[in-house]
């Protein structure tokens, strides 16, 4: 029963104090709202990024082009075979009248060339999803190996690169945004030991005058976590409205339809929980170790 | 019947400075002790070892029964509860009423609102200072912030009173005030009474037990005696 008094109190002290000690909470808080805007910005950017090169990876495709003379249920055995195979996520058959169909539309000159001709030149075949572009090349190769096959295409060196530059691309975003948290942790904890730091006094008196450790760390544990969460508020409000209406403004994409942004909703949603996770935790894990140096007396 | 007892005590600090040596030291209940001696005899280390905020080098602290030298930090609190100190400088909370500043002892043991609030008062009421309860340290003067460290020191009714020159920063008139107020705790409540002081003029009004240090050692312990006796005594 004391206890749970001491940790109800400690919470309303807690409170109390963040606006007894406004100018240094005000300090706090400020330095928390500026750093998890950053990062909220840099969380943004980098999902969206991987967003996009895995949408392009998806677009990225084996063409399994058949012999002319295969017939129907070779075709079908060799789908089942593909289909076997650990890396294919998809097989999907497109007839050479299909792709006649495609590339007559694609160009005029096209257009004329080919219904100039009386049999279709083209020839059937299997367009082929995978489930790890990086293994494309390999997939493609066993794929030749096959009878009736006359050759799988992926787009060969091109795709190698576009895959090898996207992921550099993600591993650099990932490290800007763990980066940024760092940053971010260590501003706040620094802040909130300033803080603790101009009142070490004021735990000394606690000390003096027989408060038990618990009972003099708990109020200050509160204010980390009130600051901390606090100082997310406008990164938060930034985050939400700032997404949602750039995302309206720019109609869903960047430049082009490839690059599609990601919906804002719940994505915004979840990075706010990660703004206040950071600000909360930080906050908490700040003033927790800031008294505890103080409290060896 | 003896609240405290140091026995053979020895205290060097790390930096090598020898406070105190071989200190015998026996104070019964309810009595009112002067420790005097020149800046840096080593009353003050007398004074921190009974609350713990030291540790003797060698020798035993026994305070009400409790062997000071042995508590652990984390349970430094519990003797400190049974303990009332009052300082020069007051310390107290800045960013807390008078009446939470006084309260505290009792609001950080978990103690219900219920009990809290009476005994506040009557603290309160003993110093004089009850309607100052929603005023802050810093709107206080000397005075009146040494009469909240006082309530706050007698709040938790303890057995033992230490005052580390607890006039040192107040002129004469209110010293006087605070010093009968300290006397009336000690007479009406039976409380302890240790204190540290450099005011020859209330030691020798006062007649009370006066021990003096000098060079960490004690040099003289008179029951009704004065700031500096004479030689010839």
């Amino acid at each position: 029963m004391r206890a749970i008094r001491v940790f109800l109190r400690s919470f309303k002290e807690a409170f109390k104090s963040v606006f007894r000690n406004f100018s240094l909470s005000i300090a706090s808080v400020t330095c928390t709202t500026i750093t998890l805007i950053l990062v909220s910005i840099a969380i943004l950017f980098s999902y969206n990024v991987n967003n996009v090169t895995k949408k392009l990876e998806n677009e990225l495709t084996i063409i399994v082009y058949l012999e002319k003379d295969a017939t129907k249920e070779q075709a079908d055995e060799l789908e089942s075979k593909i289909i076997s195979i650990k890396n294919v996520e998809e097989v999907k058959f497109k007839s050479k009248d299909e792709w006649k169909f495609e590339m007559m539309n694609y160009s005029t000159t096209l257009n004329t060339t080919l219904s100039y001709l009386k049999e279709n030149p083209l020839l059937d075949s299997f367009v082929v999803k995978v489930k790890n572009v990086r293994d494309l090349r390999k997939t493609s190769e066993k794929i030749q190996e096959y009878e009736i096959v006359r050759s799988a295409e992926y787009g060969e060196g091109m795709v190698e690169q576009l895959v090898s530059i996207f992921d550099i691309i993600e591993k650099v975003t990932i490290i800007i945004v763990i980066a940024l948290v760092l940053v971010t942790a260590f501003l706040i904890n620094n802040t909130i030991k300033l803080t603790i730091f101009s009142r070490r006094s004021e735990i000394e008196i606690m000390r003096l005058v027989g408060t038990s450790n618990y009972a003099i760390k708990l109020p200050f544990i509160f204010e980390g976590l009130f600051l901390g969460i606090i100082g997310s508020i406008i990164p938060i409000i930034l985050t939400i409205y700032g997404y949602i209406i750039a995302y309206t403004r720019l109609d869903g994409h960047l430049f082009s339809n490839m690059l599609s942004l990601v919906k804002p909703f719940n994505f915004v949603l979840y990075v706010s929980l990660v703004l206040v996770a950071i600000g909360g935790i930080v906050g908490v894990l700040a003033s927790y170790r800031a008294v505890r140096k103080y409290l060896k007396v | 019947m003896k609240l405290i007892e140091l026995k053979n005590i020895y205290k060097t600090y790390p930096n090598g400075v020898t406070a105190l040596a071989d200190v015998n030291l026996q104070i019964a209940k309810g009595e009112f002790v002067f420790v005097i001696g020149p800046t840096g005899c080593g009353k003050s280390t007398l004074m921190k070892l009974l609350y713990r905020e030291e540790k003797p080098t060698k020798g035993n602290v026994l305070v009400g029964g409790i062997k000071v030298e042995r508590l652990r930090n984390r349970k430094v609190y519990k003797l400190r509860k049974k303990i009332g100190v009052i300082f020069q400088n007051y310390r107290l909370l800045p960013k807390k009423t008078v009446y939470e500043n006084v309260a505290f002892p009792l609001s950080s043991d978990g103690i219900k609102d219920s009990e809290i609030r009476p005994k506040v008062l009557k603290a309160l009421e003993r110093v004089g200072l009850k309607e100052k309860i929603k005023s802050f340290p810093d709107e206080l003067s000397g005075g009146e912030q040494q009469r909240v460290c006082i309530a706050r020191a007698i709040v938790n009714e303890p057995k033992l009173l230490l005052c580390d020159e607890p006039t040192g920063n107040l002129d004469p008139k209110v010293s006087r005030e605070i010093m009968d107020l300290i006397e009336s705790i000690n007479k009406k409540l039976g409380t302890t009474i240790i204190m540290v002081t450099h005011d020859a003029q209330i030691v020798n009004r006062m007649k009370k037990r006066v021990i003096s240090i000098d060079n960490g050692v004690i040099t003289k312990d008179i029951m009704k005696g004065k700031y500096k006796e004479n030689e010839s005594n």
